[in-house]
């Protein structure tokens, strides 16, 4: 890393994220305008991102080569009123919370008082939702059922193919005139619709070409003042590629860059998209003008580098927009999920991981920041070598990136009715969602409770924390004789709170597509100009809702343990069972034990419990697949949490694994923290049973400590584990590096660390099972090899 | 098919041969190495392994132990092993995990059919099998039996031993093995006898004979400080290893402190020593003298 980059990287470090209230006041100015009140929604927002990318600050920072912010100065973070308006109080909790907190400055909180809440309260998105979702639906999200995505940010959820480096916005511009002219207004009903969508179209494009304009124009402003000479000279060069590009399609690396990032501030600043947005499979899009710059001595391998460091200074100084209440609790952290995709296979099936790939993955290793995120995907064609690079930024321990499996992603793909092609050009997203990268709207929609879909099948459709009935009466439990009834009353819930979700979403969906278009994301996608239709109404090629599950792991094991211990062990009646589930297993802890320790779990290779996975798989599956969305496409499942499991564990009572009242559940597909006993091997054999092809995605996390991977060998035996794993059709793994902290922790706690495998030695063994003076040996020993910092948040 | 007492199958064993292996500990072993970290691996039969630690005073085994063997203190309990007769009774009701039978008896079946389930593991890695102790040629024909199965299955497999056994018994297993994982600890005969019990003659015996027959041999030497890493004994095995002239290969395992928790388990503390480990340093030095030497030389399994 130069000292360029060093520098830029710790201003991006060192900047405190706040609210501004730049966005806010300038759409609200807009919406207050007599014109507005004239338009389409559709028009109307557009001339509203106009507006905003008139008069938002520009800011170039001191030694930048990529220029442009969301905000008025690095991670100066904007609100989106008209999807959720912030209260005050929101506000100052953003201030004084301890985890990713926003600063807000009295002035900001005085605007949102007088000039942001009193036009937004009732208008926003948020609030509209409100009045129109029905009782029932507010009771499950009460209680902790689901979540809802678009309850403070707009759906979004989509990455983008190669189309922004082939053609600039004027190139786009074109195309939606020719769009325009085409409509036949005699024979189609819709074209009045259709050429509103594709006018607001265009106003988006031209505000972006502006946009870029005012950053050259600033560039040529202050290398105008500038004394550096080199400064100047950048400056200079900022200017002419601003004026270039985003309108016309790059020519070089350089412009490559800015014009996704011109592209990428459009996305974030027209909404607070779920999942920031993200180029996708850069090495790929970045190929052909890093081979040409290399070829003609424009580039060198360390310009490159320079400039892919510049680059991702951008994505660290956005934070993902300010998120309060639910939605805060189940994504709490400031990471925007931009993952970027290195490595798979071409769309005509070879290969790709090119000398750019691992150029990237040094830029990862080198930059060690938050923001972008960044994955491998892993093909059976592709080179060890790569895979094992990428094992070895791994094992310094700062969760980058993650494995992937490309075959996995094709085949779920295809199986959704994707092209072929599409599919080998798409990747993963967000967390690990599979998506048709330029081409897919793949929308996720809530996370879904599992766990608490049975607490309420133990109570005969009660919650037993507020009381209230919420689910449908399945009869009470201690009179099933069989764990058929059982299941049957589990699948009877599971069913009401799929249909009052999916109902909630036909709701939102709607309310999207009508208030709050999404002109500028419409241009970027394809088939919306073509179809002359948002991507909030179906405009995509494809249209995937998701609704994801949660908690598979707790869910197999207490189910299992129902199974086991009451219908064919016998060790204990359901009757006392649940009085203990009630009891929170108080005054019966030996109970609590034999579910803990004498009971079948998900994440050992045993087909008792991983049988249970498959018919939970099944009936979630079943009672979600194939449903159709309001967008011409249809629901799938996919299973990840980012941290609603702890939400979730903590609206969720004792359960029959063991597990007491208030706990996090089982994060992803990996088994329940400690369930696991028989090694790595067992649990990716458990979580190979899942039949990953039929979702579009799952998380699967697994620790490790740094001397695991000490040598070569070690690396390659890893190497070997993700390679079987994605044998068996495995679609992501992760692997976390256990630090002396950690180690400490599973001293004090060694129930909720039974899974934790440590380097003795020549052999490895758990480390719960050392005695105390060799634990305190390993502490020792992996506190000196923790030479790196831990990344900031 | 024959049956054999085992103590532990580990799955994912990185360090027992290549690639990742499924290992299978044989009870019982002819030696009594003061520093054994699996003493449990020792005895022929199972024994109960008492974690006071983990118990949480509930008493339930007390009461279940139909001989009367375990006492109440004021802490954790304690077992009468002269009275135990190993049924089990106080394992199935301890839920805290204390209490743990070493040692099962099973059918080549059953232990072939936990192997299988990594199959998938050792085809991609070149991984497999690794027979270990205890001593597997302790029980040749469960030995046998079970790397005759692997090589029916296409499975790699690994013989870990120590070296003393009839020459049959240990040929009929070595003879089915892929690769022989040889302990090589003293060379000098009387020390051998001081540490481990017992002579060290047809160890080595055992090894010129399975050299000359061209097997593929690793030599393993764990390594305690002032036991055996001093020159003499490092000079000496050098020597020996190269008169044979096919064993090109060496692990050497640094000692570690593991086997400690166990022997209190077993109530057995006073059986055993507990050593240091040769520095960093002198493990390098060692290395050195092996490489210098010609071998291939690896620290770690």
């Amino acid at each position: 890393m130069n000292e360029r980059v060093k520098k830029l990287r710790e201003q991006s470090l060192n900047a405190v994220p706040s609210i501004t209230d730049e966005r806010a006041r300038l759409i609200t100015e807009f919406y207050k305008s007599p014109e507005a009140g004239r338009m389409s929604y559709a028009l109307q927002h557009a001339m509203a991102f106009k507006h905003i990318l008139e008069h938002k600050a520009v800011c170039i920072n001191d030694g930048e080569l990529i220029v442009g912010e969301r905000g008025p100065a690095p991670k100066a973070t904007p609100t989106y009123p008209e999807v959720t308006c912030h209260s005050v109080q929101d506000l100052e909790i953003l201030d004084s919370r301890p985890k990713t907190w926003f600063k807000s400055e009295a002035r900001v909180r005085k605007t949102y008082k007088d000039e942001i809440i009193p036009f937004w309260r009732g208008r926003s998105m948020r609030d509209r939702m409100m009045a129109e979702l029905p009782q029932e639906w507010k009771d499950a999200y009460e209680a902790g059922i689901f979540t809802e995505f678009m309850e403070q940010r707009a759906p979004g959820h989509t990455v983008l193919d190669d189309k922004i480096y082939k053609k600039g916005m004027l190139d786009f511009i074109a195309d939606i005139d020719a769009a325009v002219a085409k409509l036949d207004f005699v024979n189609d009903p819709e074209a009045f619709d259709k050429r509103e969508e594709l006018r607001a179209m265009r106003v988006a494009a031209e505000a972006l070409i502006t946009y870029a304009r005012r950053h050259a124009e600033k560039a040529r402003e202050l290398a105008k003042k500038e004394k550096n000479k080199q400064r100047k000279k950048e400056l200079e060069r900022i200017a002419e590629v601003c004026s270039w590009v985003p309108a016309h399609a790059p020519r070089d690396f350089r412009e490559a860059l800015q014009n996704y990032w011109f592209v990428h501030l459009g996305v974030i600043i027209e909404y607070n998209t779920w999942d920031s947005f993200n180029p996708g499979r850069l090495d790929q899009h970045l190929w052909p003008f890093y081979a040409k710059g290399l070829k003609t001595g424009e580039l060198t391998e360390e310009s490159a580098r320079e400039l892919l460091e510049c680059f991702w200074v951008k994505f660290n100084n956005q934070p993902a927009p300010p998120k309060v209440g639910v939605t805060a609790e189940e994504s709490g952290t400031y990471t925007d999920f931009a993952l970027i995709n290195v490595g798979g296979l071409k769309a005509d099936g070879s290969d790709a991981v090119n000398d750019l790939s691992f150029l990237l993955l040094d830029v990862i290793e080198e930059m060690r920041i938050l923001q972008p995120s960044s994955m491998v995907q892993i093909s059976s064609k592709g080179p060890d070598a790569f895979l094992w690079r990428a094992l070895k930024i791994v094992k310094t321990g700062f969760g980058q990136p993650s494995i992937f499996n490309t075959e996995a992603i094709v085949k779920e793909m295809v199986r959704q009715g994707k092209s072929l092609e599409d599919a080998r050009d798409g990747g993963a997203s967000g967390c690990v969602e599979t998506g048709a990268f330029g081409k897919e709207n793949y929308t996720l929609t809530g996370y879904f409770n599992m766990p608490k879909v049975l607490e309420i099948a133990l109570h005969d459709g009660l919650d037993p924390r507020t009381g209230k009935r919420i689910g449908v009466r399945t009869g009470a439990p201690a009179k099933f004789r069989t764990f058929a009834e059982l299941f049957a009353a589990f699948r009877t819930q599971l069913k009401h709170f799929v249909d009052i979700k999916i109902m909630g979403n036909n709701i939102i969906e709607r309310l999207y597509a009508t208030y709050l278009p999404s002109p500028f994301l419409s241009i970027l996608i394809s088939d919306c100009v073509a179809k002359g239709k948002d991507y909030h109404a179906g405009g995509a090629r494809y249209n995937t809702s998701y609704i994801q599950g949660v908690g598979l792991g707790s869910m197999t094991d207490m189910l299992t343990s129902v199974k086991y211990n009451v219908f064919d062990k016998k060790t204990v009646t359901m009757k006392t069972l649940l009085a203990a589930l009630d009891a929170n297993f108080k005054n019966d802890e030996n109970l609590r034990r034999r579910l803990l320790n004498k009971t079948p779990k998900f994440g050992n290779d045993d087909d008792y419990a991983d049988d249970v996975m498959k018919s939970i798989f099944e009936a979630y599956f079943e009672a979600i697949d194939g449903r159709p969305n309001t967008k011409g496409g249809r629901y799938r499942i996919n299973l990840l949490p980012t941290t609603v499991h702890v939400y979730f564990g903590k609206v969720t009572g004792a359960t029959p694994d063991g597990r007491p009242a208030g706990e996090p559940l089982s994060e992803g597909v990996s088994p329940v923290q400690g369930a696991d006993r028989k090694g790595p091997t067992a649990v990716l054999k458990s979580a190979g049973k899942i039949d990953h092809v039929r979702t579009g995605g799952t998380l699967l996390n697994q620790k490790f400590t740094p001397a695991l991977l000490a040598d070569e060998e070690g690396i390659r035996n890893l190497g070997h584990l993700i390679r079987s794993y994605f044998k068996m059709d495995g679609h992501h793994i992760q692997f976390n590096v256990v630090t002396a902290e950690t180690l400490r922790e599973a001293q004090k706690h060694p129930d909720k660390n039974r899974d934790l495998i440590v380097r003795v030695a020549g052999y490895s063994d758990y480390f719960v099972d050392c005695g105390t003076e060799l634990q305190n040996e390993i502490i020792r020993r992996t506190e000196r090899s923790e030479g790196s910092r831990p990344i900031p948040d | 098919m024959s049956k054999g007492v085992i103590f532990d199958i580990k799955r994912f064993a990185v360090h027992d041969g290549p690639g990742i292996r499924t290992t299978v500990f044989f009870k019982g072993c002819p030696l009594h190495c003061l520093w054994c970290h699996n003493p449990e691996g020792i005895a022929k039969g199972p024994e109960l392994m008492v974690r006071s630690s983990r118990c949480a005073r509930c008493y339930s085994c007390v009461g279940a132990c139909p001989r009367g063997a375990i006492s109440r203190n004021s802490g954790p309990i304690a077992v009468d092993r002269a009275k135990c007769d190993l049924c089990g009774e106080c394992v199935n009701v301890c839920m805290y995990e204390a209490l743990e039978m070493a040692g099962r008896v099973v059918s080549v079946k059953d232990v072939v059919q936990e192997i299988e389930r990594d199959r998938i593991f050792f085809e991609q890695s070149g991984g497999g099998v690794t027979l270990s102790g205890g001593e597997p040629a302790g029980q040749p024909d469960f030995c046998r039996g079970l790397l005759a199965e692997m090589n029916r299955r296409s499975i790699h497999a690994a013989l870990d031993t120590a070296g003393l056994a009839t020459w049959d018994a240990l040929w009929k297993c070595a003879s089915r093995a892929d690769l022989i994982l040889y302990d090589l600890k003293l060379i000098d005969g009387k020390k051998h006898l001081k540490y481990t019990g017992v002579s060290n003659a047809p160890v080595l015996e055992n090894l010129k004979k399975l050299a000359a027959a061209k097997k593929d041999i690793v030599a393993r030497i764990p390594l305690m400080s002032g036991v055996n890493d001093d020159d003499d004994n490092i000079q000496g095995t050098i020597d020996f290893l190269r008169r044979l002239e096919t064993v090109e290969k060496v692990s050497l395992l640094r000692y570690h402190q593991g086997g400690r928790e166990k022997y209190k388990n077993l109530d057995r503390v006073s059986s055993f020593q507990i050593y240091e480990p040769p520095s960093e340093k002198r493990m390098e030095e060692i290395r050195r003298k092996f490489t210098d030497a010609g071998f291939h030389v690896k620290i770690g399994g």
